[in-house]
Protein backbone atom coordinates (compact mmCIF):
# COMPACT_ATOMS: atom_id res chain seq x y z
CA UNK A 1 0.00 0.00 0.00
CA UNK A 2 1.24 3.41 -1.04
CA UNK A 3 0.23 6.36 1.86
CA UNK A 4 -0.72 9.14 -0.14
CA UNK A 5 1.99 12.01 -0.86
CA UNK A 6 0.53 14.42 1.77
CA UNK A 7 1.02 11.81 3.66
CA UNK A 8 4.87 11.89 3.87
CA UNK A 9 4.66 15.58 3.65
CA UNK A 10 2.60 15.50 7.36
CA UNK A 11 5.09 12.97 8.90
CA UNK A 12 8.38 15.54 7.31
CA UNK A 13 6.39 18.43 9.37
CA UNK A 14 6.02 16.88 12.11
CA UNK A 15 9.75 15.24 12.76
CA UNK A 16 10.55 18.33 12.30
CA UNK A 17 8.43 20.18 15.11
CA UNK A 18 8.69 17.33 17.49
CA UNK A 19 11.98 18.80 19.20
CA UNK A 20 10.86 21.91 19.23
CA UNK A 21 7.98 21.63 20.72
CA UNK A 22 9.40 19.32 23.00
CA UNK A 23 11.87 21.85 23.59
CA UNK A 24 9.02 24.12 24.29
CA UNK A 25 6.84 22.31 26.82
CA UNK A 26 9.97 21.30 29.20
CA UNK A 27 11.50 24.99 29.09
CA UNK A 28 7.74 25.88 30.26
CA UNK A 29 7.43 22.98 32.92
CA UNK A 30 10.25 21.56 33.79
CA UNK A 31 9.22 18.30 33.53
CA UNK A 32 10.88 16.03 30.78
CA UNK A 33 9.02 12.82 31.42
CA UNK A 34 5.71 14.15 31.32
CA UNK A 35 6.54 17.03 28.73
CA UNK A 36 7.70 14.11 26.40
CA UNK A 37 4.51 11.62 26.57
CA UNK A 38 2.77 15.28 26.28
CA UNK A 39 4.58 15.78 23.08
CA UNK A 40 4.37 12.13 22.08
CA UNK A 41 0.34 12.21 22.74
CA UNK A 42 0.41 15.43 20.50
CA UNK A 43 2.28 13.93 17.53
CA UNK A 44 0.15 11.13 17.79
CA UNK A 45 -2.95 13.01 17.55
CA UNK A 46 -1.44 15.31 14.77
CA UNK A 47 -0.66 12.21 12.56
CA UNK A 48 -4.24 11.00 12.58
CA UNK A 49 -5.99 14.18 12.43
CA UNK A 50 -3.87 16.07 9.56
CA UNK A 51 -3.96 13.51 6.65
CA UNK A 52 -7.57 13.64 7.13
CA UNK A 53 -8.23 17.18 7.72
CA UNK A 54 -5.66 18.71 6.36
CA UNK A 55 -2.44 20.47 8.34
CA UNK A 56 -3.42 23.26 10.19
CA UNK A 57 -2.41 26.91 8.90
CA UNK A 58 0.45 27.16 12.03
CA UNK A 59 1.16 23.66 12.50
CA UNK A 60 3.74 24.06 15.27
CA UNK A 61 0.99 26.38 17.52
CA UNK A 62 -1.55 23.40 17.02
CA UNK A 63 0.89 21.04 18.46
CA UNK A 64 1.76 23.23 21.18
CA UNK A 65 -1.82 23.70 22.22
CA UNK A 66 -2.51 19.86 22.00
CA UNK A 67 0.41 19.37 23.98
CA UNK A 68 -0.39 21.98 26.92
CA UNK A 69 -3.83 20.71 27.20
CA UNK A 70 -2.07 17.50 27.84
CA UNK A 71 0.39 19.11 30.35
CA UNK A 72 -2.15 20.79 32.32
CA UNK A 73 -4.00 17.59 32.62
CA UNK A 74 -0.93 16.45 34.21
CA UNK A 75 -0.29 19.05 36.31
CA UNK A 76 -3.85 18.57 37.71
CA UNK A 77 -3.12 15.10 38.31
CA UNK A 78 0.00 15.48 39.99
CA UNK A 79 -1.60 18.56 42.11
CA UNK A 80 -4.54 15.76 43.34
CA UNK A 81 -1.76 13.18 44.11
CA UNK A 82 0.63 15.32 46.17
CA UNK A 83 -2.73 17.30 48.03
CA UNK A 84 -0.01 20.23 48.70
CA UNK A 85 -1.44 22.77 46.71
CA UNK A 86 -5.02 23.20 45.51
CA UNK A 87 -5.26 22.50 42.01
CA UNK A 88 -6.78 26.47 41.20
CA UNK A 89 -3.45 27.06 42.16
CA UNK A 90 -1.30 24.55 40.36
CA UNK A 91 -3.33 25.60 37.43
CA UNK A 92 -2.51 29.20 37.78
CA UNK A 93 1.16 28.37 38.05
CA UNK A 94 1.57 26.16 34.96
CA UNK A 95 -0.54 28.64 33.26
CA UNK A 96 1.45 31.72 33.76
CA UNK A 97 4.33 32.97 31.58
CA UNK A 98 7.64 30.76 31.66
CA UNK A 99 9.98 33.40 33.59
CA UNK A 100 12.42 33.07 30.55
CA UNK A 101 9.75 33.15 28.01
CA UNK A 102 11.38 34.60 24.72
CA UNK A 103 14.59 33.42 25.43
CA UNK A 104 16.02 30.80 23.20
CA UNK A 105 15.16 29.78 19.88
CA UNK A 106 13.62 26.84 18.61
CA UNK A 107 16.65 25.68 16.97
CA UNK A 108 18.41 25.77 20.64
CA UNK A 109 15.74 23.73 21.90
CA UNK A 110 16.67 21.11 19.31
CA UNK A 111 20.40 21.06 20.14
CA UNK A 112 20.32 21.06 23.65
CA UNK A 113 17.09 18.27 23.57
CA UNK A 114 20.07 16.11 21.87
CA UNK A 115 22.70 16.54 24.62
CA UNK A 116 19.97 15.60 27.03
CA UNK A 117 19.21 12.52 25.12
CA UNK A 118 22.71 11.65 24.64
CA UNK A 119 23.71 12.64 28.34
CA UNK A 120 26.68 10.07 29.36
CA UNK A 121 24.81 8.90 32.41
CA UNK A 122 22.39 6.37 29.94
CA UNK A 123 23.59 3.79 28.50
CA UNK A 124 23.83 3.61 24.48
CA UNK A 125 20.79 1.63 24.05
CA UNK A 126 18.81 4.22 26.30
CA UNK A 127 20.37 7.09 24.72
CA UNK A 128 18.97 5.87 21.28
CA UNK A 129 15.54 4.77 21.67
CA UNK A 130 15.14 8.58 23.41
CA UNK A 131 16.90 10.23 21.11
CA UNK A 132 14.61 8.71 18.55
CA UNK A 133 11.10 9.43 19.92
CA UNK A 134 11.78 12.91 21.67
CA UNK A 135 14.11 14.49 18.98
CA UNK A 136 13.45 12.50 15.67
CA UNK A 137 9.47 12.35 16.78
CA UNK A 138 9.47 8.84 15.81
CA UNK A 139 6.18 6.66 18.33
CA UNK A 140 7.17 4.08 20.60
CA UNK A 141 5.97 1.22 18.12
CA UNK A 142 7.98 2.34 15.69
CA UNK A 143 11.43 2.17 17.36
CA UNK A 144 10.36 -0.96 18.24
CA UNK A 145 9.49 -2.30 15.22
CA UNK A 146 13.32 -1.09 14.09
CA UNK A 147 14.89 -3.04 16.45
CA UNK A 148 12.95 -6.10 16.78
CA UNK A 149 11.85 -5.91 20.39
CA UNK A 150 7.96 -5.73 21.43
CA UNK A 151 6.63 -2.38 21.85
CA UNK A 152 6.09 -2.68 25.63
CA UNK A 153 10.08 -3.77 26.00
CA UNK A 154 10.78 -0.40 24.11
CA UNK A 155 8.13 1.87 26.15
CA UNK A 156 9.93 0.43 29.64
CA UNK A 157 13.18 1.08 28.10
CA UNK A 158 12.42 4.76 27.08
CA UNK A 159 10.65 5.20 30.56
CA UNK A 160 13.70 3.95 32.54
CA UNK A 161 15.76 6.26 30.04
CA UNK A 162 13.71 9.28 31.47
CA UNK A 163 13.76 8.30 34.96
CA UNK A 164 18.10 8.28 34.89
CA UNK A 165 17.76 11.71 33.37
CA UNK A 166 15.06 12.86 35.92
CA UNK A 167 17.20 11.26 39.38
CA UNK A 168 20.84 12.63 37.87
CA UNK A 169 19.70 16.16 37.91
CA UNK A 170 20.16 16.43 34.07
CA UNK A 171 19.36 20.23 33.30
CA UNK A 172 17.64 21.06 29.94
CA UNK A 173 20.24 23.56 29.56
CA UNK A 174 23.04 23.97 27.02
CA UNK A 175 26.51 22.44 28.03
CA UNK A 176 28.82 24.90 29.94
CA UNK A 177 31.79 25.76 27.32
CA UNK A 178 34.15 22.64 29.29
CA UNK A 179 32.19 20.36 28.95
CA UNK A 180 30.52 20.84 25.33
CA UNK A 181 33.62 18.86 23.76
CA UNK A 182 32.99 15.46 25.56
CA UNK A 183 28.98 16.30 25.46
CA UNK A 184 29.00 16.72 21.77
CA UNK A 185 31.22 13.79 21.24
CA UNK A 186 28.45 11.66 23.11
CA UNK A 187 25.70 13.37 20.79
CA UNK A 188 27.70 11.96 17.80
CA UNK A 189 28.46 8.37 18.73
CA UNK A 190 24.77 7.81 19.39
CA UNK A 191 23.74 9.25 15.91
CA UNK A 192 26.55 7.11 14.75
CA UNK A 193 24.90 4.06 16.31
CA UNK A 194 21.75 4.74 14.60
CA UNK A 195 23.45 4.84 11.42
CA UNK A 196 24.90 1.48 11.73
CA UNK A 197 21.96 -0.21 13.14
CA UNK A 198 19.93 1.21 9.90
CA UNK A 199 22.38 0.19 7.94
CA UNK A 200 23.62 -3.40 8.92
CA UNK A 201 19.95 -4.54 9.39
CA UNK A 202 18.49 -3.47 5.63
CA UNK A 203 18.44 -7.81 4.85
CA UNK A 204 15.25 -7.58 2.11
CA UNK A 205 12.80 -5.63 2.00
CA UNK A 206 10.69 -4.92 5.12
CA UNK A 207 7.90 -2.29 4.56
CA UNK A 208 7.25 -1.87 8.10
CA UNK A 209 11.04 -1.56 9.37
CA UNK A 210 11.99 2.45 9.61
CA UNK A 211 14.84 3.45 7.89
CA UNK A 212 16.94 4.34 10.75
CA UNK A 213 19.78 4.64 8.75
CA UNK A 214 17.93 7.75 6.29
CA UNK A 215 16.77 8.73 10.30
CA UNK A 216 20.07 8.91 11.49
CA UNK A 217 21.11 11.27 7.80
CA UNK A 218 18.11 13.73 8.80
CA UNK A 219 19.15 14.08 12.41
CA UNK A 220 22.65 14.58 11.93
CA UNK A 221 22.29 17.12 8.84
CA UNK A 222 19.94 18.74 11.41
CA UNK A 223 23.26 19.03 13.95
CA UNK A 224 25.07 20.03 11.29
CA UNK A 225 22.24 23.15 10.02
CA UNK A 226 22.83 24.08 13.60
CA UNK A 227 26.44 23.97 13.95
CA UNK A 228 27.77 24.69 10.70
CA UNK A 229 31.55 25.54 12.11
CA UNK A 230 31.94 21.97 13.79
CA UNK A 231 34.30 19.71 11.23
CA UNK A 232 33.13 16.18 12.94
CA UNK A 233 29.48 16.92 12.81
CA UNK A 234 30.39 17.41 8.87
CA UNK A 235 32.39 14.70 9.03
CA UNK A 236 29.79 12.07 10.53
CA UNK A 237 27.40 13.49 8.20
CA UNK A 238 30.24 12.68 5.08
CA UNK A 239 30.71 9.45 6.68
CA UNK A 240 27.03 8.40 6.39
CA UNK A 241 26.13 9.88 3.13
CA UNK A 242 29.96 8.22 1.21
CA UNK A 243 28.62 5.14 3.26
CA UNK A 244 24.59 4.93 3.08
CA UNK A 245 25.83 5.59 -1.52
CA UNK A 246 26.60 1.73 -1.63
CA UNK A 247 23.84 0.70 0.52
CA UNK A 248 22.15 -0.80 -2.64
CA UNK A 249 25.52 -2.69 -3.91
CA UNK A 250 26.13 -4.18 -1.06
CA UNK A 251 23.38 -7.04 -0.58
CA UNK A 252 22.38 -9.46 -3.39
CA UNK A 253 18.65 -10.42 -4.14
CA UNK A 254 18.66 -12.56 -1.16
CA UNK A 255 20.40 -10.62 1.62
CA UNK A 256 23.50 -11.76 0.95
CA UNK A 257 26.02 -9.77 1.93
CA UNK A 258 28.64 -8.67 -1.25
CA UNK A 259 32.23 -7.39 -0.44
CA UNK A 260 33.63 -3.68 -0.97
CA UNK A 261 35.55 -5.24 -4.15
CA UNK A 262 32.47 -7.96 -5.60
CA UNK A 263 29.94 -4.77 -5.99
CA UNK A 264 28.40 -3.43 -8.84
CA UNK A 265 29.64 0.29 -8.54
CA UNK A 266 27.46 1.43 -11.08
CA UNK A 267 24.46 1.12 -8.00
CA UNK A 268 26.76 3.54 -6.28
CA UNK A 269 24.44 6.61 -5.44
CA UNK A 270 26.63 9.39 -7.49
CA UNK A 271 24.41 12.15 -5.37
CA UNK A 272 25.05 11.19 -1.93
CA UNK A 273 28.73 10.47 -3.20
CA UNK A 274 29.14 14.12 -4.68
CA UNK A 275 26.97 15.85 -1.33
CA UNK A 276 29.35 13.96 1.22
CA UNK A 277 32.77 14.17 -0.80
CA UNK A 278 31.52 17.90 -0.97
CA UNK A 279 31.06 18.38 3.16
CA UNK A 280 34.08 16.26 3.78
CA UNK A 281 36.67 18.49 1.36
CA UNK A 282 35.00 21.51 3.20
CA UNK A 283 35.49 19.71 7.01
CA UNK A 284 38.96 19.25 6.08
CA UNK A 285 39.74 22.51 5.20
CA UNK A 286 38.84 23.90 8.58
CA UNK A 287 41.94 22.42 9.97
CA UNK A 288 40.77 20.52 12.78
CA UNK A 289 40.77 17.14 11.92
CA UNK A 290 39.04 14.16 13.41
CA UNK A 291 38.87 10.74 13.66
CA UNK A 292 34.91 11.13 11.57
CA UNK A 293 36.93 12.95 8.85
CA UNK A 294 39.24 10.47 8.56
CA UNK A 295 36.79 7.98 8.58
CA UNK A 296 34.82 9.77 5.76
CA UNK A 297 38.23 10.20 3.76
CA UNK A 298 38.62 6.36 3.74
CA UNK A 299 35.43 6.05 2.12
CA UNK A 300 35.61 8.64 -0.18
CA UNK A 301 38.72 7.04 -1.50
CA UNK A 302 36.92 3.65 -2.18
CA UNK A 303 33.53 5.74 -3.35
CA UNK A 304 36.12 7.63 -6.28
CA UNK A 305 37.64 4.13 -7.39
CA UNK A 306 35.75 3.23 -10.33
CA UNK A 307 36.43 -0.68 -9.87
CA UNK A 308 38.12 -2.20 -7.26
CA UNK A 309 41.40 -2.57 -8.92
CA UNK A 310 41.63 0.90 -9.08
CA UNK A 311 41.49 1.88 -5.06
CA UNK A 312 44.13 4.06 -4.06
CA UNK A 313 45.43 1.86 -1.57
CA UNK A 314 48.17 3.79 -0.38
CA UNK A 315 46.31 7.00 0.07
CA UNK A 316 43.92 4.47 2.36
CA UNK A 317 46.74 3.33 4.19
CA UNK A 318 48.17 6.46 5.07
CA UNK A 319 44.37 7.60 6.37
CA UNK A 320 44.09 4.43 8.28
CA UNK A 321 47.83 5.36 10.02
CA UNK A 322 46.50 8.90 11.19
CA UNK A 323 43.30 7.46 12.85
CA UNK A 324 45.33 4.54 14.33
CA UNK A 325 47.17 7.35 15.82
CA UNK A 326 43.73 9.33 17.28
CA UNK A 327 41.67 6.20 18.33
CA UNK A 328 42.65 3.49 19.82
CA UNK A 329 39.78 0.89 18.29
CA UNK A 330 41.04 -2.87 17.70
CA UNK A 331 38.71 -2.64 14.86
CA UNK A 332 40.71 0.16 12.84
CA UNK A 333 44.11 -1.93 13.59
CA UNK A 334 42.20 -4.60 11.66
CA UNK A 335 41.37 -2.82 9.04
CA UNK A 336 45.14 -1.14 8.95
CA UNK A 337 46.22 -4.86 8.28
CA UNK A 338 44.21 -5.00 5.47
CA UNK A 339 45.12 -1.37 3.72
CA UNK A 340 48.96 -2.57 4.88
CA UNK A 341 48.45 -6.21 2.88
CA UNK A 342 47.22 -3.80 -0.21
CA UNK A 343 50.17 -1.77 -0.53
CA UNK A 344 53.14 -4.37 1.02
CA UNK A 345 52.28 -7.35 0.17
CA UNK A 346 49.79 -10.16 2.20
CA UNK A 347 53.16 -11.31 4.52
CA UNK A 348 52.95 -7.58 6.02
CA UNK A 349 49.42 -7.38 6.76
CA UNK A 350 49.82 -10.98 8.44
CA UNK A 351 52.61 -9.93 10.46
CA UNK A 352 50.42 -6.81 11.60
CA UNK A 353 47.59 -9.67 12.42
CA UNK A 354 49.90 -11.67 14.69
CA UNK A 355 51.04 -8.44 16.62
CA UNK A 356 47.17 -8.38 17.55
CA UNK A 357 46.57 -11.72 18.73
CA UNK A 358 47.86 -10.53 22.12
CA UNK A 359 44.90 -7.74 22.06
CA UNK A 360 42.39 -8.86 24.89
CA UNK A 361 39.57 -7.05 23.16
CA UNK A 362 40.02 -9.18 20.10
CA UNK A 363 40.74 -12.10 21.76
CA UNK A 364 38.30 -14.73 19.98
CA UNK A 365 36.73 -12.01 17.92
CA UNK A 366 35.95 -13.59 14.16
CA UNK A 367 37.00 -10.93 12.65
CA UNK A 368 40.65 -11.30 13.51
CA UNK A 369 40.02 -15.17 12.00
CA UNK A 370 37.80 -13.37 9.11
CA UNK A 371 41.11 -10.71 7.60
CA UNK A 372 43.51 -13.31 8.61
CA UNK A 373 41.70 -16.27 5.64
CA UNK A 374 41.49 -12.99 3.76
CA UNK A 375 45.14 -12.29 4.11
CA UNK A 376 46.08 -15.90 3.69
CA UNK A 377 43.86 -16.26 0.62
CA UNK A 378 45.88 -13.25 -0.69
CA UNK A 379 49.33 -15.14 0.17
CA UNK A 380 48.41 -18.22 -1.86
CA UNK A 381 47.65 -20.70 1.27
CA UNK A 382 44.30 -21.77 0.65
CA UNK A 383 44.29 -24.31 2.72
CA UNK A 384 45.22 -22.11 5.95
CA UNK A 385 42.50 -19.81 4.34
CA UNK A 386 39.46 -22.23 4.43
CA UNK A 387 40.50 -23.24 8.24
CA UNK A 388 40.58 -19.46 8.79
CA UNK A 389 36.86 -18.75 7.14
CA UNK A 390 35.48 -21.67 9.02
CA UNK A 391 36.82 -20.75 12.45
CA UNK A 392 35.47 -17.50 11.44
CA UNK A 393 32.39 -18.65 10.27
CA UNK A 394 31.65 -20.58 14.02
CA UNK A 395 32.35 -17.68 16.03
CA UNK A 396 30.23 -15.25 14.21
CA UNK A 397 26.48 -13.91 15.94
CA UNK A 398 25.23 -12.43 11.89
CA UNK A 399 23.93 -14.89 9.48
CA UNK A 400 24.79 -12.95 6.50
CA UNK A 401 28.19 -12.89 7.81
CA UNK A 402 28.10 -16.54 8.49
CA UNK A 403 26.39 -17.62 5.23
CA UNK A 404 29.17 -15.55 3.51
CA UNK A 405 32.01 -16.63 5.53
CA UNK A 406 31.05 -20.34 4.57
CA UNK A 407 30.45 -19.63 1.54
CA UNK A 408 34.06 -17.71 1.13
CA UNK A 409 35.23 -21.39 2.40
CA UNK A 410 33.25 -23.35 -0.17
CA UNK A 411 34.50 -21.65 -2.90
CA UNK A 412 38.14 -22.18 -1.99
CA UNK A 413 37.67 -25.82 -1.47
CA UNK A 414 35.97 -26.41 -4.74
CA UNK A 415 38.90 -24.94 -6.32
CA UNK A 416 41.39 -27.17 -4.86
CA UNK B 1 22.59 -7.96 21.62
CA UNK B 2 19.75 -10.73 21.73
CA UNK B 3 20.29 -14.14 23.58
CA UNK B 4 18.27 -16.88 24.45
CA UNK B 5 17.82 -18.78 27.84
CA UNK B 6 16.74 -22.19 27.53
CA UNK B 7 15.32 -24.31 30.62
CA UNK B 8 16.43 -27.81 29.42
CA UNK B 9 15.19 -29.51 32.58
CA UNK B 10 12.28 -31.53 31.13
CA UNK B 11 13.04 -35.45 31.27
CA UNK B 12 10.49 -38.11 29.60
CA UNK B 13 8.60 -40.05 32.45
CA UNK B 14 8.65 -36.86 34.80
CA UNK B 15 5.09 -35.55 36.12
CA UNK B 16 3.89 -32.43 37.16
CA UNK B 17 6.21 -31.63 40.70
CA UNK B 18 4.91 -33.57 43.51
CA UNK B 19 6.19 -30.49 45.78
CA UNK B 20 3.98 -29.08 48.70
CA UNK B 21 1.50 -26.96 47.45
CA UNK B 22 3.69 -23.63 49.44
CA UNK B 23 6.73 -24.59 47.57
CA UNK B 24 4.84 -25.08 44.11
CA UNK B 25 3.24 -21.07 44.79
CA UNK B 26 6.60 -19.64 45.64
CA UNK B 27 8.15 -21.46 42.69
CA UNK B 28 5.47 -19.83 40.21
CA UNK B 29 5.19 -16.16 42.10
CA UNK B 30 8.87 -16.36 41.77
CA UNK B 31 9.00 -16.88 37.96
CA UNK B 32 5.99 -14.34 37.88
CA UNK B 33 8.27 -11.82 39.72
CA UNK B 34 11.43 -12.98 37.53
CA UNK B 35 9.27 -11.99 34.10
CA UNK B 36 7.55 -8.87 35.62
CA UNK B 37 11.35 -7.64 36.19
CA UNK B 38 12.77 -8.09 32.88
CA UNK B 39 9.57 -6.59 31.18
CA UNK B 40 9.95 -3.97 33.67
CA UNK B 41 13.79 -2.99 32.67
CA UNK B 42 12.96 -3.09 28.89
CA UNK B 43 15.17 -6.27 28.17
CA UNK B 44 12.39 -8.89 27.45
CA UNK B 45 11.59 -9.77 23.88
CA UNK B 46 9.71 -13.19 24.37
CA UNK B 47 9.29 -15.64 26.57
CA UNK B 48 7.27 -19.21 26.52
CA UNK B 49 6.81 -22.04 28.86
CA UNK B 50 6.27 -25.32 26.89
CA UNK B 51 4.05 -28.13 27.25
CA UNK B 52 5.49 -31.67 28.94
CA UNK B 53 7.36 -34.12 27.04
CA UNK B 54 4.02 -36.97 26.93
CA UNK B 55 2.78 -33.83 24.26
CA UNK B 56 5.98 -34.06 22.16
CA UNK B 57 6.06 -35.98 18.79
CA UNK B 58 9.22 -36.26 16.49
CA UNK B 59 8.23 -35.50 13.04
CA UNK B 60 9.75 -36.55 10.12
CA UNK B 61 8.76 -36.41 6.33
CA UNK B 62 8.60 -39.77 4.67
CA UNK B 63 9.21 -41.15 0.74
CA UNK B 64 6.21 -38.78 -0.36
CA UNK B 65 6.57 -36.06 2.34
CA UNK B 66 3.66 -36.93 4.90
CA UNK B 67 4.58 -36.73 8.19
CA UNK B 68 5.95 -40.09 10.28
CA UNK B 69 5.56 -39.02 13.78
CA UNK B 70 7.15 -41.01 16.96
CA UNK B 71 6.45 -39.99 20.38
CA UNK B 72 8.88 -42.97 22.10
CA UNK B 73 11.68 -41.39 23.60
CA UNK B 74 14.42 -43.19 25.33
CA UNK B 75 13.21 -42.64 29.44
CA UNK B 76 15.52 -39.75 31.00
CA UNK B 77 16.04 -37.92 27.40
CA UNK B 78 16.08 -33.83 28.45
CA UNK B 79 13.75 -31.84 26.93
CA UNK B 80 13.20 -27.75 26.40
CA UNK B 81 10.61 -26.87 29.67
CA UNK B 82 10.50 -22.72 28.02
CA UNK B 83 12.72 -19.86 27.21
CA UNK B 84 13.26 -16.41 27.71
CA UNK B 85 15.17 -14.20 24.60
CA UNK B 86 16.10 -11.03 26.07
CA UNK B 87 17.93 -8.18 24.79
CA UNK B 88 20.74 -6.71 26.68
CA UNK B 89 23.84 -4.51 26.49
CA UNK B 90 26.28 -7.12 27.55
CA UNK B 91 27.36 -11.15 27.60
CA UNK B 92 27.48 -10.42 31.44
CA UNK B 93 24.19 -9.36 31.88
CA UNK B 94 22.46 -12.31 30.21
CA UNK B 95 24.41 -14.43 32.26
CA UNK B 96 23.44 -12.67 35.54
CA UNK B 97 19.75 -12.93 34.48
CA UNK B 98 20.44 -16.96 34.04
CA UNK B 99 21.66 -17.34 37.29
CA UNK B 100 18.59 -16.01 38.65
CA UNK B 101 16.24 -18.18 37.04
CA UNK B 102 18.65 -21.10 37.75
CA UNK B 103 17.92 -19.75 41.46
CA UNK B 104 14.34 -20.50 41.10
CA UNK B 105 13.29 -22.04 44.68
CA UNK B 106 12.40 -25.81 44.48
CA UNK B 107 11.20 -27.99 47.28
CA UNK B 108 11.66 -26.78 50.77
CA UNK B 109 11.84 -23.25 49.65
CA UNK B 110 15.74 -23.95 48.21
CA UNK B 111 17.50 -22.86 44.97
CA UNK B 112 17.36 -25.56 42.12
CA UNK B 113 20.34 -24.11 40.84
CA UNK B 114 18.90 -25.37 37.80
CA UNK B 115 21.57 -25.51 34.26
CA UNK B 116 20.35 -23.16 32.09
CA UNK B 117 21.74 -22.68 28.58
CA UNK B 118 22.43 -19.00 27.31
CA UNK B 119 23.48 -18.76 23.83
CA UNK B 120 23.56 -15.43 21.49
CA UNK B 121 20.35 -15.17 18.97
CA UNK B 122 21.82 -14.29 15.13
CA UNK B 123 21.66 -11.28 14.30
CA UNK B 124 21.34 -8.79 11.24
CA UNK B 125 24.69 -8.31 9.49
CA UNK B 126 27.35 -6.06 10.74
CA UNK B 127 29.02 -3.13 9.61
CA UNK B 128 31.06 -3.78 6.16
CA UNK B 129 35.08 -3.85 6.97
CA UNK B 130 35.93 -0.55 4.96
Amino acid sequence: MTPPPGHFAAEHLLRELAPQVLGALIRRYREFAAAEDAAQEALIAAATQWPREGVPDNPRAWLMQVASRRMVDYVRREAARRKRETVAAMQMDALAPPADAGMGTEEDDTLTLLFMCCHPALTPSSAIALTLRAVGGLTTAEIASAFLVPEATMAQRISRAKQTIKTSGVLFSFPADRERADRLRAVLHVLYLIFNEGYTSSAGPDLLRLELSGEAIRLTRALHALLPDDAEVAGLLALMLLTDARRSARTGPDGELISLTQQDRTRWDRTEIAEGTALLTAALAKGSVGAYQLQAAIAAVHDEAECAEDTDWPQILALYELLKRMSDNPMVMLNHAIAAAMVDGPAKGLELLAALDADKRLAGHHRLDAVRAHLLEMAGDPQAAIRHYRIAARKTTNLPERNYLTAQAARLSDGS
Amino acid sequence: MKYILMMNTMKTGQGVPDWPRKDLQAHIAFMMDFAKDLRESGELVSAEGLAFPDQARLVRAGKDGSPITDGVFPEGKEFLAGYWIVNVETPERAYAIAARASAAPGPGGAPLNMPIEVRPVMSAPPPEML
